[in-house]
């Protein structure tokens, strides 16, 4: 039995959890536990819980107003299965659909992947191309933030003390494709050493608009702009995409940790932005086997 | 804090910290030993029990999350006879030789069976992603999850 002897609160709504946690300022908030249940196993006192399983207006994935709303605490398996995403937020589907294993993707939530802020975190790079919003609330009451703004470093946010990530926002956009490609030491249950996500708006074959962003290779997840610009106007051949993520992988960072070195990710860099985008033009990528 | 579990089909009332994780209550309250702890960081799956159907590890659930959800745990599934062809597969195959990732190894074949009632050999390694096995190279694990999803879908 290990060291949890602490409070929990289960409240029903966000007034009821803004009240529970103005008398518990100290108090973490605790959505699907697959991280922080495991950083607290190194903990020997806990703080008290604020678990936000029971919250109803953290639940629930809907399109409002042309927007796709994606409210904190939906899982993964969620994201996954649901017909709004698959459609709006390709990546996104994608991206929830590898994550992890089954039993993580059942628990593990959008706000908690968030929340954490790892540069690593798998749902960030297509809430990054998607132009995703993320709504915050506190007591005082909401506010939203784009999410390339939302990371301050790893495990570093905007939010302020008693506020919550409440939901993402995604604009709902027609005629853009998508693709999620990330590399792990192996399929399941591991964090990237680096992870792309992909959107262009293609007309008559050629890139309108783009956008790239790169995970795991700096202390944030990061736009490769220089990349994205330099697609506009271009058909999106095999050199063109190739020439694309060497660009991109210009704009990576990345350090040397337990998982992989600098100079490994960024070439991976270069080729995982490749692989999406031959897969977004429709060309099967290199690693694709037939 | 007094809990009301939903458990293998029965109402228990359990006395436990908010923050107790369900593996704890299953094992020392409940005596259900079945269920193991073999990481207790989400990494092994050996305490893979269903909570709504969905597999979850019970070592990152606490018991005030699980309150108000079905559990069903590896004695829940051994009690029902539909599950009885996954069982024998397991020992017709020679898939368990230690057998402490047994049941979860057998939480996660009921999980994507009740899913995937015929599911391709892709499809059993990702429904097993999860679960960790020492001993057995998972061949024989996969070949009883084939033979048992094969059984159980034609009913013999």
């Amino acid at each position: 039995m290990n060291a949890s002897n602490g409070v929990a609160f289960t409240p029903r709504t966000c007034e009821e959890l803004f009240g529970v946690w103005a008398g518990q300022p100290e108090a973490r908030l605790l959505a699907g536990g697959t991280d922080l249940l495991v950083r607290l196993k190194k903990v020997a006192a806990w703080p008290p819980l604020i678990a936000l399983e029971r919250v109803s207006e953290l639940r629930g994935i809907q399109c409002v107003n042309g927007w796709l709303q994606i409210r904190a605490c939906s899982t993964y398996c969620e994201l996954a299965e649901d017909h709004f995403v698959q459609a709006y937020a390709p990546a996104l589907a994608e991206a929830a659909r590898d994550v992890g294993a089954p039993a993580i993707r059942a628990r593990g939530t959008l706000g908690g992947n968030l929340a954490n802020a790892s540069p690593a975190g798998d749902s960030i790079p297509p809430l990054y191309v998607a132009d995703a919003l993320v709504e915050l609330r506190s007591a005082a009451g909401t506010r939203e933030v784009p999410i390339t703004e939302f990371f301050r470093g790893p495990g570093q946010t905007l939010l302020q003390p008693q506020e919550l990530i409440c939901a993402v926002r995604l604009p709902i956009r027609r005629g853009w494709r998508e693709a999620f490609v990330r590399l792990g030491q192996r399929a399941a249950l591991t964090i990237a050493k680096v992870s792309v996500a992909v959107a262009v708006r293609v007309e008559r074959d050629v890139v309108q608009e783009a956008r790239i962003a790169l995970g795991a290779v700096a202390p944030t997840v990061i736009r490769a702009r220089e990349a994205e610009v330099w697609l506009c106007g271009r058909r999106l051949d095999e050199k063109t995409c190739e020439a694309a993520g060497a660009a991109a992988a210009r704009a990576a960072e990345p350090i040397s940790d337990i998982r992989s070195v600098a100079d490994y990710r960024r070439a991976m860099c270069a080729v995982l932005v490749r692989e999406a985008l031959c897969r977004v033009s429709g060309q099967r990528g290199v690693h694709e086997h037939a | 804090m007094s809990y009301t579990l939903h458990i293998n089909g029965q109402l228990v009332s359990v006395q436990a910290p908010g923050t107790a994780r369900l593996l704890d209550v299953l094992r020392e309250e409940l005596g259900l030993t079945g269920t193991k702890e073999g990481c207790g960081e989400g990494e092994c799956g050996a305490c893979a029990v269903h909570m709504d159907g969905q597999l979850v590890n019970a070592c990152l659930v606490l018991v005030c999350q699980a309150e108000g959800h079905e559990i069903t745990t590896i004695e829940g599934v051994a009690a029902q006879a539909r599950w009885r062809p996954l069982f024998d597969a397991f020992v017709e195959c020679g898939a368990v030789q230690c057998g402490f990732c047994m049941p979860g190894m057998v939480m996660a074949a009921a999980a994507l069976l009740r899913e995937r009632p015929r599911p391709s050999e892709a499809e059993i390694v990702r429904g097993l992603s999860g679960n960790l096995c020492r001993c057995t190279g998972y061949r024989k694990i996969i070949t009883a999850v084939q033979r048992a999803g094969e059984r159980i879908a034609s009913g013999s």
